[in-house]
C-alpha cells in the first residue's frame, strides 16, 4: 500500500511538471501569435513600403490598373466615418451610462434597457450592413435628392450612421461601470449641500469619471476603425476623392478596412497586394495603440 | 527516540527575504496532542505548513533545515507523498462544493484517481465519519452535497476527509476560530478521541483552547520557538518571561 | 446673484428628460432592425430552405444548407482549437498573476481583442491559404479560433480568480497533484463561468464575415471537405445581399433571420450560465 502510494506520487510529480509546462506553453503561444501577426503584416507589405515609401500615406490616387497607389482617400474615409460615428454615438453612450449608472441602476426597466444595449452589440455587423442596404440607403437616397447631391444612397453618411449605432454599446457599458464607481460619500456630500441631481452629475460625477470616459471614447474609436462588413456594404466603394464637403459627406468613399475587403481577392500583382497589406498593417498598429492606451487608462482608473 | 513522530532540526522559513520562522528545534511523540500558540504573525502557522510542505506552494516561500517524519526528512521526500501522508484541517471549513458528502470523505482517493471497491469506500466513509463524530448526523444524506451542513459539521467533514487518508499525523490550522462556541466544543471533544489513533498538532490563537486540549504546548514569538513544555507546566509556571507575558495577556 | 432654487430644479428635470430621451431613443433603431429582419426572414424559412443548397441563378427556391453545415463545421473546428488553448492560458493567467509572462501574454490578449477581424483574415491567408494552395475551411476555422481566444481566456481567468484559495489548498493538502487540483476541483467548480465564456465567444464568431472572406471563401455545394472552400451563414448573407438577384436577396433575409436567432439564443444561454455561476459563488 505504501509503495503504491509512493509510486503514484512519483508519477504524479512528473505529470505536474508536464502540466505546468503546458500552461506556460499556451501563454507563450499568445505572444507567438501577436508577433506572428505583426511579422506577417510587415513582411507582406515590404514590397510596397520599399517602392512607394512614406509618400504612400498622402498619395491621393489609387489606381491599380496603372499601378499607382496612395492611401490618402482611405485615411480620409476611415477618419471621417469613425469620427462622425463617434460624434453621433457619444451623446447616446453618455445618456445610457448616466441613466443606468446614476438615475436608475436597478429594476426591470433598467434591466430591459441594459439588455437592449447588449443586444445592439450582439447583432453581427453583416446583418447591420444588409439591413442598411435595403432600409437605410433608400431613405438616404431620398434625403440626397432633396439636398441636391447625387442620390446614390450609399456613402460615408450611411456608413457613419450605422457605425454609430454599432459602437454605442461599447462606450455605454464602460460608462456604466465608471459612473457606478463614483464613491457615494462624494455624491452624498454634494446632495447634503443642496445640489440638484443635475448639478451633482455635472460637478461631481462628470469630473470624477472624465478620464475614464475619455478612455471609453478611445475604445469606441478603436472599434469603429476596425469595423469592416457593415461599412463595406454601405460606403459605396469609391477610391476617388471628392471636392466639396457635401460630396465628401454624402458621396461614396472607402475606408482602409473596406478597400481591403473589396480588393484583396482581385489583387493580382505583388505591388497591389502589398499596398493593401500595408493598409492592414497601418490599421493594425493604429487600433492596437488606441486600444492599449484606452485599457491602460481604465486599469489605472479602476486601481485608484 | 522510537516514539518520536515529528522532529524539526534547525528549521527556518522565509517569505522572500523575510525570515519568518527562526531556527526551530522540536520533537513530538506519537499520540500526543500538541498546541502551538503565539501572537499574530509569530510564525506558528508558517511553521505548521512547513511540516506538510504546504508552505513552499506560496510563490517566493522557501525553507532551510530538516523536518523528520518517522526519521525521514520530508524535504528529501516527494512533496505530494508527504502531503498525502499528513492530514491537514484549515481555519475555514473547506469541503469541496462540487462533491457529495460521501465523495468529500474519500476525496483524497477520488481526486487522485485511486480506484477502490464500493465496499472499501463505504467502509472508509463510515469509519471516518464515525471517528469525526459526524456519522449519525449525515448517514442518511451521504449523497447530497454538504451545503446544508453547519459550520461545525462542515469542519468535522473536513476532519473525516483528512482521517480517511489514514495519516499518522494531523495538522490543524486554527480549526475552530471560524466556528461558534457550540461547534467549537464539539471539535475540541473530538481532539480527545482522535488522540488514541493519531498525533495532533493544533495551531491556535486561543490560549484557553491550548490549555484545554493539549498534552504539551509550544509557544512561538516573533518566529522563535520560545518555550515547549507540558501544558500544565507552561500555564502555571512558564520558564520564559515572554511566555509569562503572553499568558497574562500583556500582548495577544 | 445665486440662481433661484426653482430654476435649478427645472434645469435638473430638463436634464433628466434629455437623458431619458437619448437613452431610450437607442432602442428605436434596434427594434427597427430586429423587426425588419424577422419580418423579411421568417417567411423564407421552411424545411426546403434549411435542407437545400442554392438554386442556379434565375431559378426559384433553393436554400442555405451549405452555409448551415459550413458554419457548423467551422465553428466546431475553431472551438476544438480555441477552447483548450483558451482555458489553459486562462488558467495560467489566473494562477500566476505576478509573473512577467503573465504580464506580456495578458497584454497580447488585450491586443488580440482589438485586432480588426479583417486583419486576422489577411494574416491567416498568408499562414494557411497560401501554403496549402487554396481556400479551405481549415483556414477559416483558424481565423475564427484566433478571434475566440481573447474571450475564452479572459472569462476563464476572471472565473477562476473568483474561486476561493481554500479550495485549492484543501485539495493540495490531501496529496493531490497540481494538475489534478485544477482539472478535478477548480475547473468543475468554475464550470458555469468558463462555459459562459465559450458560448459568448461562439456567439461572437458565428456572425463574423471578414475573417472568412479570404480564408474559407464560399461554396455553393454542400460539402464536408475541410481542405476546400466552405460556405458559412455570414458569407452567404454577404454574397446574396450584394448580388443583383431578388431571389438571392430573399435567401439572404432568411439566412439573416437564422443567424440572428442563433446569436440571440447563444447570448441568452450565456446570460443564464453567468447568472447560475454568480449564484453559485
Amino acid at each position: 500500500m505504501e509503495n503504491k502510494r509512493l509510486e503514484l506520487s512519483d508519477s504524479q510529480l512528473k505529470w505536474e511538471t508536464i502540466f505546468k509546462r503546458l500552461l506556460i506553453a499556451m501563454s507563450i503561444l499568445l505572444l507567438v501569435i501577436i508577433v506572428g501577426v505583426l511579422a506577417t503584416l510587415i513582411t507582406e507589405s515590404m514590397p510596397s513600403i520599399k517602392s512607394l515609401g512614406i509618400g504612400y500615406l498622402w498619395g491621393k490616387v489609387w489606381d491599380p490598373i496603372q499601378n499607382i497607389y496612395g492611401a490618402y482617400p482611405f485615411l480620409i474615409g476611415t477618419l471621417l466615418t469613425s469620427f462622425i460615428a463617434l460624434i453621433i454615438s457619444v451623446p447616446f453612450s453618455y445618456a445610457i451610462a448616466i441613466y443606468l449608472g446614476e438615475y436608475n441602476p436597478k429594476g426591470w426597466l433598467s434591466d430591459t434597457l441594459k439588455n437592449a444595449v447588449e443586444l445592439i452589440a450582439a447583432v453581427p455587423s453583416i446583418i447591420y450592413g444588409f439591413w442598411g442596404i435595403f432600409v437605410l440607403v433608400p431613405l438616404v437616397r431620398t434625403l440626397e435628392m432633396k439636398i441636391g447631391v447625387l442620390p446614390l444612397g450609399v456613402g460615408v453618411f450611411s456608413a457613419s450612421l450605422v457605425l454609430a449605432v454599432m459602437i454605442i454599446p461599447y462606450g455605454a457599458s464602460l460608462g456604466i461601470t465608471l459612473i457606478r464607481m463614483v464613491p457615494s460619500p462624494l455624491k452624498e456630500g454634494a446632495y447634503a449641500l443642496g445640489a440638484t441631481r443635475f448639478e451633482v452629475i455635472r460637478n461631481v460625477i462628470m469630473p470624477y469619471t472624465r478620464t475614464g470616459l475619455f478612455a471609453g471614447v478611445l475604445l469606441s474609436l478603436g472599434r469603429a476603425l476596425g469595423e469592416t462588413m457593415a461599412v463595406t456594404m454601405l460606403i459605396g466603394n469609391s477610391s476617388a476623392i471628392a471636392s466639396t464637403f457635401k460630396e465628401v459627406l454624402f458621396g461614396p468613399g472607402n475606408t482602409m478596412a473596406s478597400v481591403i475587403a473589396n480588393e484583396f481577392a482581385e489583387a493580382d500583382h505583388t505591388l497591389y497586394l502589398s499596398a493593401l497589406i500595408e493598409l492592414g498593417l497601418a490599421l493594425f498598429l493604429v487600433t492596437v495603440v488606441i486600444n492599449l492606451i484606452g485599457k491602460r487608462i481604465i486599469t489605472r482608473f479602476t486601481n485608484n | 527516540m522510537e516514539n518520536t513522530i515529528v522532529k524539526a532540526e534547525n528549521y527556518n522559513s522565509y517569505f522572500g527575504d523575510n525570515h519568518v520562522v527562526k531556527d526551530v528545534n522540536i520533537s513530538i511523540h506519537k499520540n500526543e496532542v500538541i498546541a502551538v500558540m503565539g501572537p499574530s504573525g509569530c510564525g506558528k502557522t508558517t511553521f505548521l505548513r512547513g511540516i506538510n510542505r504546504m508552505h513552499e506552494l506560496i510563490p517566493g516561500a522557501t525553507s532551510k533545515g530538516k523536518i523528520l517524519l518517522d526519521g525521514e526528512n520530508v524535504y528529501d521526500m516527494n512533496a505530494i507523498y508527504v502531503r498525502a501522508k499528513i492530514g491537514m484541517v484549515f481555519q475555514r471549513p473547506n469541503p469541496f462544493p462540487n462533491l457529495s458528502i460521501y465523495e468529500n470523505v474519500v476525496a483524497g482517493y477520488l481526486l487522485n484517481g485511486i480506484k477502490l471497491s464500493k465496499a472499501d469506500k463505504d467502509a472508509i466513509v463510515e469509519k471516518s465519519l464515525t471517528s469525526a463524530a459526524l456519522w449519525k448526523e449525515v448517514k442518511d444524506s451521504l449523497h447530497k452535497k454538504g451545503t446544508f451542513l453547519s459550520g461545525g459539521q462542515q469542519q468535522r467533514l473536513c476532519i473525516a476527509r483528512a482521517i480517511a487518508m489514514q495519516p499518522e499525523l494531523i495538522l490543524f490550522d486554527e480549526p475552530t476560530s471560524a466556528l461558534d462556541p457550540i461547534s467549537t466544543s464539539s471539535v475540541e471533544a473530538l481532539f480527545h478521541e482522535l488522540k488514541a489513533n493519531y498525533t495532533l498538532i493544533i495551531v491556535t490563537h486561543n490560549m484557553q483552547q491550548a490549555a484545554r486540549v493539549s498534552d504539551r504546548t509550544a509557544f512561538f514569538y516573533m518566529g522563535e520557538l520560545v518555550e515547549f513544555d507540558d501544558t500544565k507546566q507552561m500555564f502555571t509556571a512558564p520558564r520564559d518571561q515572554r511566555t509569562q507575558n503572553y499568558i497574562t495577556g500583556r500582548f495577544s | 446673484m445665486e440662481p433661484k432654487l426653482g430654476i435649478r430644479n427645472v434645469k435638473s428635470m430638463i436634464f433628466k428628460g434629455v437623458i431619458i430621451f437619448f437613452a431610450f431613443l437607442i432602442t428605436v433603431p434596434l427594434i427597427i432592425v430586429l423587426l425588419y429582419i424577422i419580418k423579411q426572414g421568417i417567411t423564407q424559412v421552411n424545411w426546403s430552405f434549411l435542407t437545400h443548397v442554392p438554386a442556379p441563378t434565375g431559378e426559384k427556391g433553393g436554400g442555405i444548407a451549405n452555409a448551415l453545415l459550413g458554419s457548423f463545421i467551422m465553428v466546431m473546428m475553431a472551438s476544438v482549437v480555441a477552447v483548450p488553448v483558451g482555458i489553459l492560458a486562462g488558467i495560467y493567467l489566473s494562477e500566476n498573476p505576478g509573473t512577467k509572462l503573465a504580464y506580456y501574454s495578458g497584454l497580447c490578449v488585450d491586443i488580440l481583442q482589438g485586432v480588426p477581424s479583417i486583419v486576422v483574415g489577411i494574416v491567416v491567408y498568408f499562414w494557411v491559404v497560401k501554403p496549402l494552395g487554396g481556400f479551405s475551411a481549415i483556414a477559416g476555422s483558424i481565423a475564427l479560433a484566433i478571434m475566440m481566444l481573447p474571450i475564452i481566456i479572459r472569462s476563464t481567468e476572471q472565473t477562476l480568480k473568483l474561486l476561493p484559495d481554500s479550495l485549492k489548498e484543501a485539495a493540495l493538502s490531501l496529496g493531490v497533484p497540481y494538475h489534478r487540483v485544477i482539472i478535478k476541483v477548480i475547473i468543475p467548480c468554475g464550470f458555469a463561468g468558463i462555459l459562459s465564456g465559450i458560448t459568448l465567444s461562439i456567439a461572437r464568431i458565428i456572425g463574423e464575415t471578414a475573417p472568412l472572406l479570404f480564408t474559407a471563401l464560399g461554396n455553393n455545394f454542400l460539402t464536408m471537405k475541410i481542405t476546400g472552400p466552405m460556405d458559412s451563414l455570414p458569407h452567404v448573407i454577404f454574397s446574396y445581399a450584394t448580388s443583383p438577384y431578388d431571389d438571392w436577396h430573399d435567401l439572404a433575409w432568411g439566412a439573416s433571420f437564422i443567424l440572428l436567432m442563433f446569436v440571440l439564443t447563444l447570448n441568452i444561454v450565456t446570460k443564464l450560465l453567468t447568472r447560475k455561476w454568480k449564484i453559485q459563488l
